[in-house]
C-alpha cells in the first residue's frame, strides 16, 4: 500500500466528520480493486441503470451542494445549466489548478483517493451529456498526476471509461492537462483557454462556461472537492447531506491547516463549526504560549479574520460577512510576532506577481498598491498614502476583469479594516509593533 | 433570428439588435464612451476597462465593448464614480511607461493623450513606475517603442484575425507583460511579419509607428479596417 497518502488530522474530541477524506489514507490510491472493495464506483453503476439524468441533478440540487473551489455557487444550478444548455458536444472539467499558499486539500485528495474523483465526473457527466472530460492540475503535482492517470487507465480497463459504458449509450473518457504554474489558470475562464493550448487569460464573464466553455461548446467546471462530494450524495441521499451543515451551506469543507497552530495538516469539519473550534480544539491552539492574533482564509483572495471574530462559522455567508470568504480552503493561523501590514504585503505580492497582465486595474493597481505598502513598510509613507492605497483597493475590486484582481486588494481591506492601528504606527509613529518591517530596523539604529 | 430590442442610455431611448454591445448601440445614438482596446472590426476583449458603465440590476460594471444589449436594459455610461475610475485607469497607465508626449511622433493625435485630456488627467497622483523597455527598430519601415505600449493588443487582434500573420503575440505576466514578434526576435528577423503596417495603424498610441516620421507628424489610419470587415462580408 502506498503509505504516503495522506489523511487528515486525527479527530480527538469529535469536531471532525470525514466524507470527502473518508477513504483518505485507508486505501492504496493506486489499486482500483482497492477502491472498490470499500464500495467505489458503485454508485456509478447504480446511476447508470437506475437514474436519468435529471434525477441525478435533482439529487446534487435538493442536496444543498456549493462549489468548493470559493466562490460557492449552488453545484445543483451549475449542472442543470449546463445539462439544459442545447449543444451535440459537452464537456467536464475538473479544477485541480490549486494554488493558494498554504492549501493542499485538493492535492491530498487527488493524491489519496483519485478514483473518487473520477466517479464524481463521470456521474457528472452522465447528468449534463457530456462525452469528454479533462482534469486539469497543475504541474507541481506530479504524485497526483501520476496517481490521475494510472486511475484512469485502471478505470478504462475495467470498463468504467470509453464507449458504451456498462452496455447503456453513455460514452466518456478522461484527460489530464497540466498547468504551467500559473496561479490565474485556477479562474475557469483562463482555465479552459489553457487547456484550449492558449495564452492562460480570463476573459469576461457572460458567456459562462457552462453555455459556452471548452471551444465554445456548454462546459461543467468543478472544483476537485466539489466532484469528491458526489458520490456520497447519490450514495446517501440528498437529504442526508442536506441534514449536515448549516442552512445555506451544507455537508462538510476541507481545510489545510497551517501557520501558527500546534497541529498543522488536513482537517474536514461541518459547515457551520466555529474558527475557535477548530483552532483550539482540532489545531491544538497557539504553541509557545504566544497570543492568537489573527486566521487568513480564503487564500491571497481572501481576508484576515482577528481574534474579535474567532466565533466565526464557518460557512460562506459568515465569512464573507466579516470580509473575508470560504476560498477553497487555506487556513493560515497567526500570532502576535505577525505584522498585518507585511502580512497584507505579502498576499498583495503574490496577486502582483500572478496578475495575468491582461487588465489595466489588475496590472498596474496591485503593483502601485504594493509600492505603497513597500513605503508603510519602510516607514516612509504619508496618510496622503494611505488614502491613495484605500482609493487604489476600492478601483481594483471594482474594475478589475476576473476574480483574481477583483480579490486581490482584499488582503488590504481587512488588514485596514481591523488592524488599523498597526497601519498607522508605520506611517505615524515610524514603527513597526511587531518589529518585522524594515521600520523598526531604522529605528534601532537611531 | 436576431430581435430587435429597445433600451435607455443615458437617458437616450435606444434600439439596438440583440447580437450588438452596448458600445456598438451607445455609438450610433451618439455617445461616446471611452476605450482603448476595443475597435470596431477586431474581437472586443474587455481588457482596458475604461468603457466600463453601470447597467442596472447588475451589482458589478460591465465592459460595454463585450456586454450585449437586452431589452429594456438601462445603462449609465458617465456617472461620477465611472468618470473617477476612468481617470484612474488613465493615471495608471501614464505611470506604467514611459509616456514622454512632447517627443512622440502622435502628439496631438494620440488615443491615450485624447482621453487623459478629455478625462481631465492634468497631473499624476501616483509615482511613475519608469520601466525599463527596449526599441525595437530593426524592420526596414516600422518600429516598436515598448514604453508608449499601453497592452490593448489591437494590434496581436488585427495581425491574427485580419492579416491572419500572428506575428504579435505576448509574453511574461503582470506588469512585466510585453507584444513580441514571433518569438521574440527583433520585428526585422520576423519570418511571419508580411510587413502590412496594420498593425501600426490600429494602435492607439505612438507604440507603434512608421519610420521617418518627426514628432506629432504621424496620423494614425484605423478607419481601413470597417472598411476591410465590410467588403470581406459582402464577399461570403
Amino acid at each position: 500500500m502506498a503509505s504516503d497518502a495522506v489523511g487528515a488530522l486525527p479527530d480527538e474530541n469529535g469536531k471532525q466528520r470525514l466524507i470527502v477524506l473518508e477513504n483518505a489514507g485507508m486505501i492504496d490510491p493506486e489499486d482500483i480493486e482497492s477502491y472498490m472493495a470499500v464500495g467505489g464506483y458503485a454508485t456509478f453503476n447504480d446511476v447508470l441503470q437506475s437514474m436519468t439524468p435529471p434525477e441525478v441533478i435533482d439529487q446534487i440540487r435538493n442536496s444543498g451542494l456549493r462549489g468548493r473551489g470559493g466562490a460557492g455557487y449552488p453545484a445543483g444550478l451549475k449542472w442543470s445549466t449546463v445539462g439544459k444548455a442545447l449543444g451535440a458536444q459537452k464537456y467536464v472539467v475538473c479544477n485541480g489548478d490549486e494554488g493558494d499558499p498554504g492549501a493542499f486539500m485538493d492535492r491530498s485528495i487527488m493524491e489519496a483517493d483519485p478514483h473518487r474523483v473520477l466517479e464524481g465526473m463521470m456521474i457528472a457527466a452522465y447528468a449534463v451529456g457530456a462525452s469528454q472530460g479533462y482534469l486539469y492540475v497543475r504541474a507541481e503535482y506530479p504524485l497526483a498526476i501520476k496517481r490521475l492517470k494510472h486511475a484512469i487507465k485502471q478505470a478504462e480497463k475495467h470498463g468504467l471509461l470509453g464507449h458504451n459504458i456498462s452496455g447503456t449509450p453513455f460514452s466518456l473518457s478522461l484527460q489530464v492537462r497540466l498547468g504551467a504554474g500559473a496561479f490565474v489558470c485556477g479562474e475557469e475562464t483562463a482555465l479552459l483557454a489553457s487547456i484550449e493550448g492558449r495564452r492562460g487569460q480570463p476573459r469576461p464573464r457572460p458567456p459562462y462556461p457552462a453555455e459556452s466553455g471548452l471551444w465554445g461548446c456548454p462546459t461543467l467546471i468543478n472544483n476537485v472537492e466539489t466532484y469528491a462530494n458526489v458520490v456520497p450524495i447519490l450514495r446517501e441521499g440528498a437529504e442526508w447531506f442536506a441534514g449536515i451543515g448549516t442552512e445555506r451551506s451544507k455537508g462538510t469543507k476541507v481545510f489545510a491547516l497551517s501557520g501558527r497552530i500546534a497541529r498543522t495538516g488536513l482537517i474536514e469539519v461541518p459547515m457551520g463549526i466555529t474558527l475557535r473550534e477548530i483552532i483550539y480544539d482540532i489545531g491544538g491552539g497557539i504553541p509557545d504560549g504566544r497570543k492568537f492574533k489573527a486566521v487568513q482564509t480564503g487564500g491571497p483572495s481572501g481576508g484576515c479574520i482577528p481574534a474579535a471574530h474567532i466565533d466565526t462559522p464557518v460557512d460562506y455567508e459568515s465569512l464573507k460577512q466579516v470580509g473575508s470568504m470560504m476560498g477553497s480552503g487555506g487556513m493560515i493561523v497567526m500570532d502576535d510576532s505577525s505584522c498585518m501590514v507585511d502580512v497584507a504585503k505579502y498576499f498583495l505580492e503574490f496577486c502582483m506577481t500572478e496578475s495575468c497582465g491582461k487588465c489595466v486595474p489588475c496590472r498596474v493597481g496591485t503593483a502601485q498598491m504594493h509600492g505603497l505598502l513597500e513605503k508603510i513598510c519602510e516607514g516612509e509613507a504619508t496618510l496622503d498614502d494611505l488614502e491613495m492605497l484605500e482609493e487604489l483597493c476600492d478601483m481594483v475590486t471594482n474594475t478589475s476583469l476576473c476574480g483574481l484582481g477583483q480579490a486581490a486588494p482584499n488582503a488590504v481591506v481587512t488588514t485596514l479594516h481591523f488592524f488599523r492601528d498597526e497601519y498607522m504606527a508605520h506611517i505615524v509613529d515610524k514603527t513597526c509593533p511587531a518589529h518585522v518591517c524594515p521600520v523598526s530596523r531604522k529605528e534601532a539604529v537611531q | 433570428m436576431t430581435r430587435v430590442v429597445t433600451l435607455k442610455i443615458d437617458d437616450i431611448d435606444a434600439t439596438g439588435r440583440e447580437d450588438e454591445t452596448v458600445l456598438e448601440v451607445a455609438i450610433e445614438h451618439g455617445i461616446q464612451i471611452p476605450r482603448l482596446c476595443a475597435l470596431e472590426g477586431l474581437t472586443p476583449v474587455g481588457a482596458c476597462r475604461l468603457c466600463l458603465v453601470e447597467v442596472a440590476g447588475s451589482s458589478k460594471l460591465l465592459p460595454a465593448c463585450t456586454t450585449y444589449v437586452t431589452e429594456g436594459m438601462v445603462v449609465t455610461t458617465n456617472s461620477e464614480r465611472l468618470k473617477k475610475y476612468r481617470r484612474m485607469t488613465i493615471e495608471l497607465l501614464f505611470t506604467e511607461g514611459n509616456h514622454v508626449c512632447s517627443v512622440c511622433v502622435v502628439n496631438g493625435r494620440c488615443e491615450l493623450q485624447n482621453l487623459a485630456i478629455r478625462l481631465g488627467v492634468d497631473h499624476m497622483r501616483i509615482p511613475y513606475l519608469y520601466p525599463k523597455r527596449i526599441v525595437d527598430a530593426s524592420h526596414e519601415r516600422f518600429a516598436l517603442d515598448p514604453n508608449r505600449c499601453v497592452l490593448c493588443t489591437r494590434c496581436v487582434r488585427v495581425c491574427g484575425e485580419i492579416e491572419g500573420a500572428h506575428t504579435w503575440d505576448l509574453m511574461s505576466r503582470g506588469i512585466d507583460s510585453a507584444v513580441i514578434t514571433d518569438l521574440n526576435m527583433p520585428w526585422g528577423d520576423s519570418e511571419t511579419c508580411t510587413a502590412c503596417g496594420k498593425c501600426v495603424q490600429v494602435c492607439p498610441t505612438g507604440a507603434l509607428f512608421e519610420k521617418g516620421m518627426a514628432v506629432g507628424e504621424m496620423t494614425k489610419r484605423a478607419s481601413f479596417l470597417a472598411t476591410l470587415t465590410a467588403s470581406r462580408e459582402d464577399g461570403r
